[in-house]
C-alpha cells in the first residue's frame, strides 16, 4: 500500500456503479455480535425508538423478544407487521410476511435473526434472501447476526465451541452491509447474564450451552467478531479513500489486487466445504477475486452418486460465497489445476489438506497433489487448508432431492451392482481367452498366447474401464500360469524365467488397461462437450430462421428439452409486460414463481437459492435491452443443474432464446412501421383521389342545379338529366369506396366473410351485364358461355361486383364489342372480360399486376372519372375466394382481364328431376 | 274513384318529402311517420292501402314493424334500404315485405314498384306470396301463359315445360314485377323440406330461360336479384 499508483479506472467505475445502485437500493444495517445474549435486539430496538421519536417511518417486520421484559418494553410504541401463519406438517408456524412488508414499504424495517431458515414452501429458503429482496425494493433494513452464523467462520467457530449451527449467512451479505454495528459485551458480563437467565437458549441446545458459554469460548468468539468487524471497517476505509482520491483527482494506493486472484480446489473429500470457506475468507482478506474448480478425473468419475452430489453442493456453496466455479476434466488433478490457475491468472491455490486417516497411499502418486503442483507451477503460492471436525451439511433441499433420486437413477456407473458386473465380465473375458487359446497350445508359442490375453484386457478396458481391466490382467496371469506354463494345471512354475513373463504381462496389462480407460474417458468428455456445442449450434441455427414469437418459443423449448430431457416451457412477455401463458401449461409449473423470475430477473426454483423445493427451474430470458420472458425446465435428472457446465449451458440457451425473442420483437416493430408508412401513403392517396373525384361531380351538380333556376323551360329536361347522370356517378364512386372499406375491414381480422352458394355462371353474368347497363349505355356485350357450364360455388354478390367493375372498365377505357367468356376445367372456372379498345397503357406493360393496387389508374391524369378502386376491389374479392386475377393485352388489341376460381363437383339434383328433364327435353 | 292512402315511415325528411310529392302526383293521400313507434300507431289508425318503410329507423328495426303489421294486415309493404347488405333485404322480404328499393333510387323506380305491388292482392299463404293469378292469361315479351289450358307459347309456338318448370313459372307469374326470395320460391315449388337447396333454383331457372328467353345469358324477363332472389319483369 505504500506504492503510489494512479486510480484504477475499473475501480472508479465500480465505485460509481455501487453508488448508483445504492441510491435505489435500501441500506442494510447489521447489528453484529459474538454470540447470543450480547444485546443485539435490544440495541436495535433502542435505536428504532430513537428513530421513531425523530419522526421516521419505522416498522417491525419480525423481532424475537424471547420473553425478555426489558426487550419487550422497547417494542411498545413501534408499529409491528402481523406475522404470516404457515401450516407445515400439521403445525402452525409464524413467519415474517415478506409480501406484506413489500406492500407496506416503510422507510426502515426491522428484521431480526438474519440467519433464520424459512419454513419450507416460502419464497426464499433463508431470511437473508428475503432481506435482499427488501433492499432491492428500496427499503432500509436493520437486522441482527451472530458471528457463528457467518458462512466462512462456521467451521472455525464450530471447532472452537464444539457446537455447529446449520443456519448460515454468506459473508457477502455482511461485506455488502452499509453499516455494521458491533454489539459487544465482556465474557464475564455474559456469563453473569446467563446465570441470571437473561440469555435465551433454545431448549434443545441447553446441554450444549453449558459448554458453549465457557469463558475461553466467549473470548475466542469475541476476538473473531471484533476482527471481522475490523475487516469491514477496513473495507469502508478503502472505499472512502478511493472515493476521496477520485473526487480530488489525486492518487491512491492500490486498494485491491486485480491480477493475483485465488483458486480453490474442490476435492471429493468431506473437507472440501472447509477448503472453500477458507478460500473465501482468504479472498476477502486479500481483496481478490476467487475461483473454485473441481477436477473430474477418471477415478473421480467412478465415485458414487451421493459423493458426486456432495462435490456439486460444495461448488454451489463456493458460488454463494462469491466464487466463479468450473468443473475441469483431466487425467490428473495437478496439471489441470495448474493450467486453470494460469488461465485465470491466479496467484494463490487453496487445497484441502490430504486426509491421513484410514487410507493408504498409492505408491506412484504418493507425493501428493500439493507437491506435484509446486513442481508444475513454481510461481504459485499454495495454501493447505486445515480440515474442520465435521463437514457442513449440504443445503437441505438439494440433499433431499438428490438422495431421493439416486434410487431411480440406475444408469450411474460405480455402484456396487456395476462393480460386480465388471468383475464378472473380467472373469468371463479371462475364461474366453483361455478356452480359445487351449486348442492352439501346440500351434502357438507361449509368447503369442500372452498376446491373446493382452487383447482380452484391452477389450475389458474399452468396455468397462480401469478396475475391471486390472482384474482381468490379474486373472489372466493366473490362468496363463495354471493352464499353459508347465507344469500345467498347477500354479507351480518349473522355469523361473516365467516369473519375468508374469510380471511383464501383469504390468503391460495394467498399463494398457489404464491407457485404454483413459482414452475412453477422454472420448466421453469430448462427446459431452460436443453435445453441448452441438445443441447450442443447432439452437442458434434454428432460431436465426424464426420470424415469429411462437416459433422462437417452440424451437427454444424443444432445444432445452432435447438437451436436458424432461419438460421445458418458454413463456414470452406480452404487450402489457406480463407473461403470456399458453393454455396448456404442464402440471407443476407455477405461474407465481415465473412471474417472480420475470420481475426480479433472477433464476428461481430447483437448484437455486429461491424456492429450491420446486421441481422446476425458472430462468429469466435476459436480452440486451430487457428481460423478454421466462424459461422453465423440469429436467429429467435434477442433479444435472448442479453441474456448473450444465447450469451454464442452460443460461446460454436461455440467452440465445432471449436474443431471438428480442430480435423478433424489433422485427415486428420495424414491420409495423412499414405498415404504418404504407397506410399513411394510402390515406394520402385516398384523400387526394376523393377530393378530386368527389368534387368534380359535386361542382357539376351545384352549377347544374343553379342553372336550373334560370334555364328556359324547354332546357330544364336536359339539365335535369345531366344532374341525374352526375348523381349516379357520385353514387358509383361512393359505393366503390364503401365496398373497399368493407372488404378491408374484414381483411384486417381474417378473410372477407363470403356467402358462398352454388351459382349458375350464366345467371351471374346476366345480372352483372344488367347492373353495368348504366355505364355500358349502348355498348353491346357478347357472351361466350358453353351450354353445359356446371354450377360453381362462390359469393354471387361479390363476383357480380367483379364482373360489373370489369365491364365498367371496358366501357370507360375500351371499345365495342365487349365479350364476357367463361370456360371450365376439372377444377377451375375461368372468366374473361375483354374489349377491342387501345389495350393496357404502355406504362404498365410488364407490371400489369400494379393495376390492381388501390388508387392506381392506367392513365394518371385523365378526364375519365373514378378513383382507381374498381380493380383493387376485384382483386380483394377474387383473392378472398382463393382465386387469381390478371390483366393482359388481348390478341388483336384491347385489354383482357382473366379471373380464375377453383371449383369442385356440384351436388347432384335428385333422380326424379333427371327423369323429368329427360321426358321434357324440347 | 276511391282515394287510396299510403303511409311513409322514414326518418329522413328530405326523402319523405320526395316520396310524398311523387305519390301525391299519382293521386295518393300520403301520411308520414318519422319513427318506428309513430309508424306502428299510424298503421293501426290509418289502415293504409300501401306502406313504404325505411329499414334503418332511429328507434328500432323496420323488420319488427313488418312482422307486427303482417299479424293483422295484408297491406303491400315496400321497403327502402340504404344498405347494400342482401341479408337485410332477405330478412325483410321473408318477414313479409313485398318488395324493396335500394337508395339511391329515382321516382320512376318507386312508382313502378308501387304499381307492380298493387296489381295483385296478397293471398294469405304462409309465404305471403300471391298464388292465384287473377287473369287466366298472362303475357311477357313474346311469351303467352294460358293458365286455363296449362299452356305456354313463345312467339305463338307451344313450349313444353316439365311440371316443376311450370310450377315455378306460375309462382313467378302470380307475383310478376315483385321480387321473390330464393327461400320463398323453393318452398312454393318444392315444399318446405327443400328450402335450403338453392342450387335447384339455378338449374330450373336456367331451363326456363333456355326455353323462354331470346338470350338466356342476358335475360329480359326472368331476372336475377343478385343474392336475394328472382323477379319476373313483364
Amino acid at each position: 500500500m505504500t506504492d503510489i499508483q494512479r486510480p484504477d479506472p475499473d475501480a472508479l467505475i465500480a465505485q460509481l456503479r455501487a453508488q448508483e445502485a445504492q441510491t435505489q437500493r435500501g441500506k442494510l444495517r447489521i447489528y453484529f455480535g459474538a454470540n447470543a445474549g450480547v444485546g443485539k435486539t435490544w440495541a436495535m430496538l433502542s435505536a428504532a425508538q430513537r428513530e421513531r421519536r425523530d419522526g421516521h417511518d419505522i416498522l417491525i417486520g419480525v423481532v424475537e423478544t424471547h420473553g425478555r421484559a426489558e426487550t419487550a418494553a422497547l417494542v411498545a410504541g413501534l408499529e409491528s407487521l402481523p406475522l404470516r401463519a404457515v401450516e407445515y406438517r400439521g403445525r402452525r408456524l409464524s413467519e415474517f410476511d415478506l409480501d406484506a412488508a413489500l406492500a407496506r414499504k416503510p422507510a426502515i424495517l426491522l428484521v431480526d435473526e438474519l440467519a433464520h431458515s424459512n419454513v419450507q414452501g416460502s419464497r426464499h429458503a433463508k431470511r437473508w434472501q428475503d432481506v435482499q429482496e427488501l433492499l432491492a425494493a428500496g427499503i432500509d433494513v436493520w437486522t441482527a447476526l451472530n458471528v457463528q452464523h457467518l458462512e466462512s467462520l462456521n467451521g472455525t467457530v464450530g471447532a472452537i465451541t464444539g457446537v455447529r449451527v446449520h443456519e448460515t449467512v454468506p459473508d457477502t451479505v455482511l461485506d455488502d452491509a452499509d453499516e455494521v454495528v458491533l454489539v459487544d459485551a465482556t465474557p464475564d458480563e455474559l456469563i453473569a447474564r446467563l446465570g441470571a437467565g437473561k440469555v435465551y437458549v433454545p431448549q434443545q441446545a441447553e446441554r450444549a450451552a453449558q459448554s458453549f458459554f465457557r469463558k475461553g469460548n466467549l473470548i475466542a468468539l469475541r476476538e473473531i467478531a471484533l476482527r471481522r468487524t475490523a475487516e469491514h471497517v477496513e473495507d469502508d476505509v478503502l472505499g472512502w479513500r478511493v472515493e476521496q482520491s477520485g473526487a480530488s483527482g489525486g492518487r491512491v494506493a492500490a486498494a485491491w489486487n486485480t491480477s493475483g486472484s485465488l483458486l480453490a480446489c474442490v476435492g471429493p473429500h468431506e473437507d472440501a466445504a472447509q477448503t472453500v470457506r477458507t478460500a473465501a475468507r482468504l479472498a476477502g482478506q486479500l481483496n481478490v477475486k476467487w475461483h473454485a474448480a473441481y477436477v473430474e478425473t477418471p477415478r473421480l468419475q467412478r465415485l458414487d452418486a451421493a459423493r458426486r452430489d456432495r462435490i456439486l453442493a460444495v461448488l454451489q456453496l463456493a458460488q454463494e460465497l462469491g466464487a466463479e466455479t468450473a468443473v475441469l476434466t483431466g487425467d490428473r488433478v495437478a496439471p489441470a489445476l495448474a493450467a486453470q490457475a494460469l488461465h485465470l491468472n491466479c496467484a494463490t491455490l487453496v487445497l484441502g489438506r490430504p486426509a491421513m486417516r484410514g487410507g493408504w497411499r498409492w505408491p506412484l502418486t504418493g507425493k501428493g497433489t500439493a507437491r506435484e503442483l509446486a513442481e508444475l507451477a513454481p510461481s504459485l503460492d499454495i495454501v493447505e487448508a486445515a480440515h474442520a471436525g465435521s463437514s457442513r451439511r449440504l443445503p437441505q433441499a438439494l440433499w433431499n432431492r438428490s438422495v431421493g433420486l439416486d434410487a431411480e437413477d440406475a444408469g450411474e456407473p460405480g455402484t456396487g451392482h456395476h462393480r460386480w458386473r465388471g468383475f464378472l465380465w473380467a472373469l468371463g473375458a479371462s475364461i474366453a481367452v483361455t478356452v480359445l487359446a487351449t486348442p492352439l497350445h501346440g500351434l502357438l508359442e507361449l509368447t503369442n498366447i500372452v498376446m491373446l490375453y493382452l487383447v482380452g484386457v484391452v477389450a475389458v478396458a474399452i468396455r468397462l474401464g480401469r478396475v475391471p481391466a486390472a482384474m482381468a490382467a490379474l486373472l489372466n496371469v493366473l490362468a496363463f500360469d495354471f493352464f499353459f506354463v508347465s507344469p500345467r494345471m498347477s500354479f507351480a512354475v518349473s522355469d523361473v524365467q516365467y516369473i519375468v513373463t508374469f510380471a511383464v504381462m501383469l504390468g503391460v496389462g495394467l498399463l494398457v488397461g489404464q491407457l485404454t480407460a483413459g482414452l475412453r474417458f477422454a472420448a466421453g468428455v469430448s462427446i459431452s462437450r460436443e453435445r453441448r456445442a452441438q445443441s447450442l449450434f443447432e439452437l442458434a441455427r434454428e432460431l436465426s430462421a424464426a420470424l415469429e414469437t411462437s416459433q422462437v418459443i417452440e424451437i427454444g423449448a424443444a432445444a432445452v428439452q432435447g438437451h436436458f430431457g424432461g419438460r421445458a416451457v418458454v413463456v414470452a412477455m406480452d404487450a402489457s409486460d406480463g407473461l403470456h401463458y399458453p393454455a396448456d401449461l404442464p402440471t407443476g409449473f407455477d405461474k407465481s414463481v415465473a412471474d417472480w423470475t420475470l420481475r426480479q430477473g433472477q433464476s428461481a426454483g430447483l437448484a437455486t437459492s429461491t424456492l429450491a423445493a420446486q421441481a422446476w427451474r425458472y430462468v429469466p430470458l435476459k436480452a440486451p435491452m430487457r428481460v423478454r420472458g421466462v424459461l422453465a425446465l423440469e429436467p429429467a435428472h435434477p442433479r444435472w443443474l448442479l453441474i456448473p457446465e450444465q447450469a451454464q449451458q442452460l443460461d446460454t440457451l436461455a440467452r440465445q432464446i432471449a436474443i431471438a425473442l428480442e430480435r423478433v420483437h424489433y422485427v415486428n416493430i420495424a414491420q409495423q412501421a412499414v405498415v404504418d408508412m404504407e397506410s399513411e401513403r394510402l390515406r394520402n392517396a385516398l384523400l387526394g383521389a376523393v377530393s378530386h373525384d368527389v368534387r368534380t361531380p359535386l361542382t357539376a351538380l351545384i352549377t347544374l342545379a343553379e342553372s336550373l333556376q334560370s334555364a328556359p323551360p324547354q332546357e330544364t329536361g336536359t339539365v335535369a338529366q345531366a344532374i341525374v347522370r352526375q348523381a349516379h356517378q357520385l353514387n358509383a364512386l361512393v359505393s366503390n369506396l364503401l365496398d373497399m372499406a368493407r372488404l378491408e375491414s374484414d381483411v384486417s381480422g381474417q378473410s372477407v366473410r363470403l356467402r358462398r352458394d352454388w351459382q349458375s355462371v350464366e345467371e351471374v353474368v346476366g345480372s352483372a351485364i344488367r347492373a353495368a347497363k348504366p355505364a355500358l349505355g349502348d355498348m353491346p356485350v357478347r357472351t361466350e358461355l358453353p351450354a353445359d357450364l356446371p354450377l360453381v360455388e362462390f359469393d354471387p354478390v361479390l363476383i357480380e361486383r367483379v364482373l360489373v367493375n370489369l365491364l365498367e372498365n371496358a366501357a370507360k377505357y375500351g371499345a365495342p364489342p365487349v365479350v364476357v367468356a367463361a370456360s371450365t376445367t376439372d377444377n377451375m372456372l375461368v372468366l374473361k372480360v375483354r374489349d377491342l379498345g387501345p389495350g393496357l397503357p404502355a406504362s404498365v406493360r410488364g407490371k400489369e399486376h400494379t393495376l390492381f393496387e388501390k388508387f392506381t389508374r392506367g392513365q394518371t391524369e385523365s378526364a375519365t372519372p373514378g378513383v382507381g378502386l374498381g380493380l383493387a376491389i376485384c382483386k380483394a374479392v377474387v383473392q378472398a375466394h382463393g382465386g387469381a386475377i390478371s390483366a393482359a393485352s388481348a390478341e388483336g388489341g384491347g385489354a383482357e382481364f382473366t379471373v380464375t376460381l377453383a371449383r369442385r363437383e356440384p351436388p347432384p339434383v335428385p333422380g326424379f328431376d333427371d327423369v323429368e328433364r329427360g321426358v321434357s327435353a324440347p | 274513384m276511391q282515394i287510396r292512402t299510403v303511409l311513409v315511415v322514414e326518418d329522413e325528411p328530405q326523402i319523405r318529402r320526395f316520396v310524398r310529392s311523387a305519390l301525391e302526383a299519382e293521386g295518393w293521400q300520403v301520411h308520414e311517420a318519422g319513427t318506428l313507434r309513430e309508424g306502428l300507431s299510424a298503421a293501426g289508425t290509418r289502415q293504409p292501402d300501401l306502406l313504404v318503410l325505411d329499414l334503418g329507423l332511429p328507434d328500432g328495426d323496420g323488420v319488427d314493424l313488418i312482422r307486427d303489421v303482417r299479424g293483422w294486415s295484408a297491406v303491400p309493404i315496400i321497403v327502402l334500404s340504404a344498405r347494400t347488405d342482401e341479408a337485410e333485404k332477405i330478412a325483410a322480404l321473408d318477414a313479409g315485405a313485398d318488395d324493396y328499393l335500394t337508395k339511391p333510387f329515382g321516382t320512376g323506380e318507386l312508382l313502378a314498384r308501387v304499381r307492380a305491388n298493387l296489381r295483385r292482392p296478397r293471398a294469405a299463404t304462409g309465404n305471403g306470396l300471391a298464388m292465384e293469378a287473377v287473369e287466366p292469361a298472362f303475357h311477357f315479351g313474346d311469351v303467352e301463359v294460358d293458365r286455363s289450358a296449362r299452356l305456354v307459347r313463345k312467339a305463338g309456338v307451344e313450349v313444353h315445360l316439365t311440371p316443376t318448370e311450370y310450377r315455378m313459372l306460375m309462382v313467378l307469374v302470380a307475383n310478376a314485377g315483385r321480387v321473390i326470395t330464393q327461400k320463398q320460391l323453393l318452398r312454393e315449388v318444392w315444399g318446405p323440406m327443400r328450402s335450403d337447396q338453392s342450387h335447384y333454383l339455378r338449374i330450373y331457372m336456367g331451363h326456363l330461360r333456355q326455353k323462354l328467353e331470346a338470350d338466356p345469358a342476358q335475360p329480359r324477363h326472368l331476372l336475377t336479384e343478385s343474392g336475394v332472389g328472382y323477379r319476373l319483369a313483364a
